[in-house]
């Protein structure tokens, strides 16, 4: 899994069924002092997180595992909020 | 699967659901030497690993099989614990 800064949101009408009432989510994969990295990611929101927070995203087939998500056409969700990170 | 070493602890209160109770932990890939190469990775510990231990970790959809009878989203996650560096021959 990877930790991500949320960037903003998509909207998009025209989707696969199963995607309705899933929040879109664009986040940007950042480092573990925190620090951004380039590229971004759209990501299947599945913990009501907000904007700008630390999450953590699960990418590839696993994205499906999450509780909400089962037979979902995903490659990235989110599935949790981060509260720290302790770095030695 | 690739050897990594244990750097950190990542705490999440609010998780989906699957992932409650998991430990979360940082680690950082290393290459033949055990010098540390490409970034770091939250992982899940499915074996009781803790900061500073030599691991050994596996990704991919397979990550979660270790969880195999309930679904754990999870893409990344430590399968094993090297049992001293001597172990690992170069």
């Amino acid at each position: 899994m990877i930790i991500a800064r949320i960037l903003g949101t998509v909207v998009s009408t025209q989707k696969d069924e199963r995607l309705h009432g899933k929040k879109l989510l664009i986040v940007r994969p950042i480092n573990v002092d925190g620090s951004d990295t380039t590229g971004y990611v759209v990501a299947v929101d599945t913990v009501g997180a907000g904007y700008h927070e630390r999450v953590l995203v699960v990418a590839g087939s696993s994205a499906r595992l999450a509780q909400g998500l089962k037979d979902v056409p995903v490659d990235a969700a989110i599935v949790g909020v981060i509260d720290t990170v302790d770095v030695n | 699967m690739q050897l990594a070493r244990v750097i950190g602890t990542v705490v999440a209160t609010v998780k989906n659901d699957s992932l409650e109770g998991r430990k979360l932990l940082v680690v950082q890939t290393v290459d033949r030497n055990l010098e540390a190469s490409g970034k770091p990775m939250v992982a899940i510990d499915s074996v009781g690993a803790g900061v500073g231990e030599l691991v050994f970790w596996c990704r991919g959809k397979e990550a979660s099989f270790p969880f195999k009878r309930e679904d754990t989203p999870t893409d990344c996650t430590i399968v094993g614990i090297v049992d001293s560096e001597q172990h690992v021959t170069r």
